[in-house]
């Protein structure tokens, strides 16, 4: 498996600076973290491990914190939120947090008796159990022998899907399913991968841009643009038909469309270089910048176009 | 003496140039390197290593799963050009399995492992430079990278090296200093002040060893305010962008909602 890496960016605004200080003279203006203040204000306040933040007894502890002395203490590096007497702490990046609903985009990883196993970009991997996947035949029937023995048919090792999370297993490991028809099998496409925080929830998770691109934001940070499909061409609910759900094979996608596909993939790896969140309009607003630009889809991982596309997008009215 | 050069000179100086209880310049660099969750470049003066962590994710093999915790994997790897001999060092040396294995048991009680069973936190380092105190830039740089993953830890490990010379006490020893005096390496949670690790590889007189531990542990703090600040400065900035992000998406709707 190929991966592509996103350059390293180093963020203007960094003033981290490499002053050093007679010991005795504490710089304790982004250390001021007071208590009282800290949670009497509803800004968002940075924090890090080891930070007291305040006592046990007034507040409870919420994700990524921890008692001891009677004291609420940051475990993460990242913003803290309070909700009523609830203190929580989120981390600024860290893998998928799964929540039952959630649209993902999973990697087989394993085919085992009667479930496979998917890389979801969580803590472990994502089970997909036989009998929550639809099968060949259209109405839903009990799963038999047979079907496991042609589970391979339908998912192998290495194939791409789109699911949604079901349930959790006691040991925290979710399970997912494909019983819709927008879920299954992805081809006509690519994969790229970028921080889970960067993609919010929104109302829908499958984008169509006027550029003829499908665009699937999974909440795990794994995002899959490919060709767009009409409407009418996709499979009805009558018409279910196994050998296009299950098809390995990619249809026929013209020159412009690839191109397009790619320059939305880009885009994409841009933005989240930058720590920018994925939404439709900025995306558009990015695709209709470098299209104005008539730069070639290659020269947007360049880092001087990269930052010209932020600032302009970053910056527009 | 003679031709040797003179570890603490008349005036107080050692042979870079520092004063005794004086750090080298720590620099700390956060952003992304390679597709891992988290990594980290500390540099100690001249000492100079790259901590890269994953997880926590799907442990690799059976063996590795534990039912109720996550298990850390500790691998290091030191470059042939890191020395001023080149040297190649294989993966299985016993000496750097050993210094991993340290590495792992100082942070297996600050880690919280235990909110993610059956899973396995990677942690790889790779020396690229070396001028002594490599096992304290280790530590902090895998403490930077752990941070920098999200993974939720009890507290910031800080680590320094010292030792002494006659009867004086240095801090943050290079490789010349530390072929010539006893030292130690200590790393502190700055929190509690507790120690994490002391180790000891040359042989150091019991009534120097308090007080060159009291020292390192104020230098751990020292250190700790570095980490601290560029850490909070990372979060800031990210941040920031974030949310000039959101603001032009909803500014984008309120115009579509206003035509």
């Amino acid at each position: 498996m190929i991966s592509f890496t996103s350059f390293p960016v180093k963020l203007d605004n960094n003033d981290y600076s490499y002053t050093r200080h007679h010991p005795g003279i504490h710089d304790d203006d982004l250390m001021d973290l007071d208590t009282d203040d800290l949670l009497g204000a509803d800004g968002s306040r940075q924090t890090c491990p080891g930070e007291s933040l305040t006592s046990s007894q007034a507040y409870m502890r919420g994700h990524g914190t921890y008692v001891d002395n009677e004291e609420v203490i940051a475990s993460v590096a990242g913003t803290i939120e309070r909700v009523n007497k609830l203190v929580t702490v989120r981390a600024i990046s860290s893998r998928y947090n799964p929540e039952v609903g959630d649209l993902v985009v999973g990697r087989i990883t394993e085919v085992q008796p009667r479930r496979w196993k998917v890389d979801a970009n969580s803590r472990q991997d994502a089970v997909l159990m036989l009998s929550s996947v639809n099968l060949p035949g259209g109405v839903q029937r009990r799963k038999l022998e047979s079907d496991e023995l042609q589970m391979r048919t339908f998912f192998e090792e290495g194939d791409l899907l789109v699911a949604e999370v079901q349930a959790f297993f006691s040991d925290g490991a979710m399970s997912l399913h494909t019983r819709s028809l927008k879920y299954g099998k992805l081809r006509n496409g690519q994969l790229v991968t970028v921080s889970p925080i960067l993609v919010r929830r929104l109302k829908s998770h499958f984008l169509t841009l006027p550029c003829g691109v499908d665009l699937i934001l999974g909440l795990n940070g794994y995002i899959w643009v490919s060709k767009h499909v009409k409407e009418s061409e996709q499979e009805g609910e009558e018409g279910f038909d196994a050998e296009a759900v299950y098809s390995n094979q990619n249809d026929e996608i013209d020159a412009s469309t690839r191109i397009a596909i790619s320059r939305v993939t880009n885009i994409i790896r841009v933005l989240a270089s930058h720590f920018l969140p994925l939404t439709d309009t900025l995306l558009l607003q990015a695709y209709e910048w470098t299209v104005d630009q008539e730069g070639g889809v290659q020269d947007l991982l360049q880092e001087d176009f990269g930052d010209a596309l932020i600032a302009s997008i970053t910056s527009r009215e | 003496m003679g031709s040797r050069i003179e570890i603490l000179n008349e005036g107080g100086f050692r042979s870079d140039g520092r004063r005794q209880f004086e750090l080298r310049e720590i620099i700390i660099e956060l952003s992304p390197q390679g597709v891992g969750d988290g990594s980290a470049i500390i540099t100690h003066g001249l000492t100079q290593v790259l901590v890269s962590v994953y997880g926590p994710r799907e442990a690799k093999s059976r063996s590795h799963t534990i039912h109720d915790r996550a298990n850390i994997n500790v691998e290091v790897g030191v470059a042939a050009f890191s020395t001023g001999e080149r040297r190649k060092r294989s993966r299985g040396d016993k000496r750097i399995l050993e210094f991993a294995s340290t590495i792992k048991s100082t942070f297996e009680p600050v880690i919280q492992t235990n909110l993610y069973p059956r899973s396995q936190i990677d942690i790889y380092i790779q020396v690229l430079q070396q001028d002594g105190g490599l096992l304290q830039a280790c530590i902090n740089g895998t403490t930077l990278a752990l941070i920098n993953a999200g993974i939720p830890m009890i507290d910031f490990v800080c680590a320094v090296s010292g030792g002494v010379h006659s009867s004086d006490p240095l801090l943050d020893l290079t490789t010349l200093e530390e072929g010539d005096a006893p030292h130690i390496t200590v790393a502190m949670m700055p929190k509690t002040g507790k120690v994490a690790l002391v180790t000891m590889e040359t042989r150091l007189h019991v009534d120097r060893f308090e007080q060159i531990l009291t020292l390192a542990r104020e230098a751990g703090a020292v250190i700790h305010r570095e980490m601290k600040k560029a850490v909070l400065s990372r979060s800031n900035s990210l941040v920031a962008v974030m949310q000039s992000g959101h603001l032009v998406q909803e500014r984008a709707v309120d115009d579509g909602m206003n035509e």
